[in-house]
């Protein structure tokens, strides 16, 4: 364990797990990489891994290889990042990416709201598998499909409809709500009330979602004036 | 000539790719145009079956891929059209052994020589999907009137769109317009409100789909099935042509004068 450690360093990033190899030869550092990922399948089952190679020059055979004994440990590579363009040709070559930077459109993470009161403008509708996250407000101009997901600090608005599940105040926020122009969502929750509401409208109107004054979940039509 | 490149995908698995691949490619190449279809599903090939040329295949498409073969060997030529070829899926191997660039050199090979290139991809949104959609100038997302393949169809939309596909279309198969009216079924105008994407046509449900399937001879070729009326019209919008969308309601034959007796229409 020691000594495969010293040839590869693993870490979770936004996108998975990246890899780093050191400076030593291309075929121990996969067969070392290969021995950690054995020593615990259950954590490598179904990961996402990248891999830092640092200068190395690799060519085709050798990642088809290494990604075809990743495979069979169900991990899926997806990224190499090197610093030879011969590398990246390589990878590019492959269908793999060779930049992390870029962030997964699928799933857009705003942790760095510096407070509760700041608000997150989403003007896209949000399919199925999709997610937002953000520590403050969250408005979505637009509709949150069945298998969608909301996470808010603070509280959520949405222009549409909610068939999704919606997360509001999840950091403990007891005192934030969910708005929607038609709200038959899949589940709800504000804070760690969870409400599974499900109740498909034929005239949905506006409502809102809050926790009552007996502490539990409830939605209510909105009512102007 | 440089081919477009149309890949069929779905998302969930029974709600009619490879029907849809195989029919579409029969109205294109009756129309005169070149065309070639691939079967994106390794390990679990059925193109070739639905096609009628499961006992022709000698190479496929792994086999060109790790060199075994040249891209010209792998392509069977159909029964009735000899302007229409099938690339087949290997059998024995799995999804991995494909990988998108494969797939968009394959493409890029084959554009020069036909009209159409379709691509029939597997269910999931995992490597062959991915295999699928790579090379795709289009892509057509098939979906049944069903709660669990419309969520599912959703999903894959997500993805196209985050991968930058624009050209994106919905085929609504296997509608049953009795059901609809009733309101037993999901209606076409219930799934778009949904997906928010363009339709670019509704399939009938139709016995005669399954029929030609299990006898390699596409539903397509049949003149008086509805299903395969729609089949031909799909086509027809996909070589840019607007053609009007069929009136479902109107039942014809005995079974619509049965209901305009009962007064269900």
């Amino acid at each position: 364990m020691d000594q495969t450690a010293s040839l590869v360093q693993i870490k979770g990033i936004r996108d998975g797990l990246l890899a780093t190899f050191a400076d030593a030869a291309w075929e121990d550092q996969c067969v070392a990489l290969l021995a950690q990922i054995d020593e615990r399948p259950a954590f490598f089952q179904g990961a996402r891994l990248a891999i830092d190679v640092g200068a190395q020059i690799l060519k085709v055979n050798d990642l088809v290889d290494f990604r075809d004994g990743l495979s069979e440990r169900n991990v899926s590579l997806w990224a190499i990042i090197s610093e030879s363009p011969t590398t990246e040709q390589t990878a590019q070559l492959l269908g793999l990416a060779t930049r992390i930077s870029k962030p997964r459109p699928e799933e857009q993470k705003h942790a760095d709201a510096t407070s509760e009161d700041m608000a997150l403008f989403v003007s896209k509708t949000l399919r199925s598998g999709q997610r937002v996250e953000y520590a403050g407000h969250i408005v979505i101009m637009g509709d949150v499909n069945a298998g969608a997901e909301i996470v808010a600090g603070g509280s959520v608005i949405v222009w549409g409809r909610v068939r999704g599940m919606i997360h509001a105040g999840a950091g403990g926020d007891r005192s934030a709500n969910i708005c929607a122009l038609d709200l038959s969502a899949t589940q709800l929750r504000i804070a760690d009330e969870v409400s599974a509401l499900l109740k498909p409208q034929k005239n949905p109107q506006p409502e809102i979602a809050s926790i009552n004054s007996q502490g539990k979940l409830q939605s209510e039509l909105w009512h102007t004036g | 000539m440089t081919a477009q490149v149309i890949t069929i995908t779905s998302g969930k698995g029974g709600v009619g790719k490879t029907t849809a691949v195989a029919n579409l490619a029969n109205a294109l190449a009756i129309d005169g145009k070149k065309v070639v279809c691939i079967d994106g599903d390794i390990g679990l090939r059925n193109l070739d079956v639905v096609m009628g040329l499961e006992n022709r295949i000698v190479y496929d498409i792994v086999d060109v891929i790790e060199g075994r073969c040249k891209l010209k060997q792998a392509m069977i030529r159909d029964k009735h059209y000899p302007n229409m070829h099938l690339i087949p899926a290997a059998q024995t191997r799995d999804k991995n052994a494909v990988s998108p660039s494969d797939m968009v050199r394959i493409c890029k090979e084959l554009r020069g020589d036909s009209d159409f290139i379709i691509i029939d991809s597997p269910a999931g949104i995992e490597r062959g999907f991915r295999n699928a959609i790579a090379p795709a100038d289009r892509v057509l997302v098939v979906t049944n009137p069903e709660v669990s393949a419309v969520r599912d169809a959703d999903r894959v939309v997500g993805i196209l769109e985050a991968e930058e596909k624009e050209n994106t279309a919905l085929i609504l198969n296997r509608l049953n317009p009795t059901l609809v009216k009733n309101n037993d079924m999901l209606s076409a105008e219930d799934v778009l409100d949904l997906l928010g994407i363009q339709l670019i046509g509704v399939v009938p449900e139709d016995e005669s789909v399954l029929i030609g399937s299990n006898r390699g001879a596409p539903v397509v070729t049949d003149a008086k099935s509805r299903a395969g009326q729609a089949f031909r019209n799909i086509a027809k919008r996909i070589q840019g042509q607007d053609i009007p969308f069929m009136d479902l309601d109107q039942q014809n034959g005995l079974w619509g004068a049965i209901q305009r007796l009962t007064g269900r229409k």
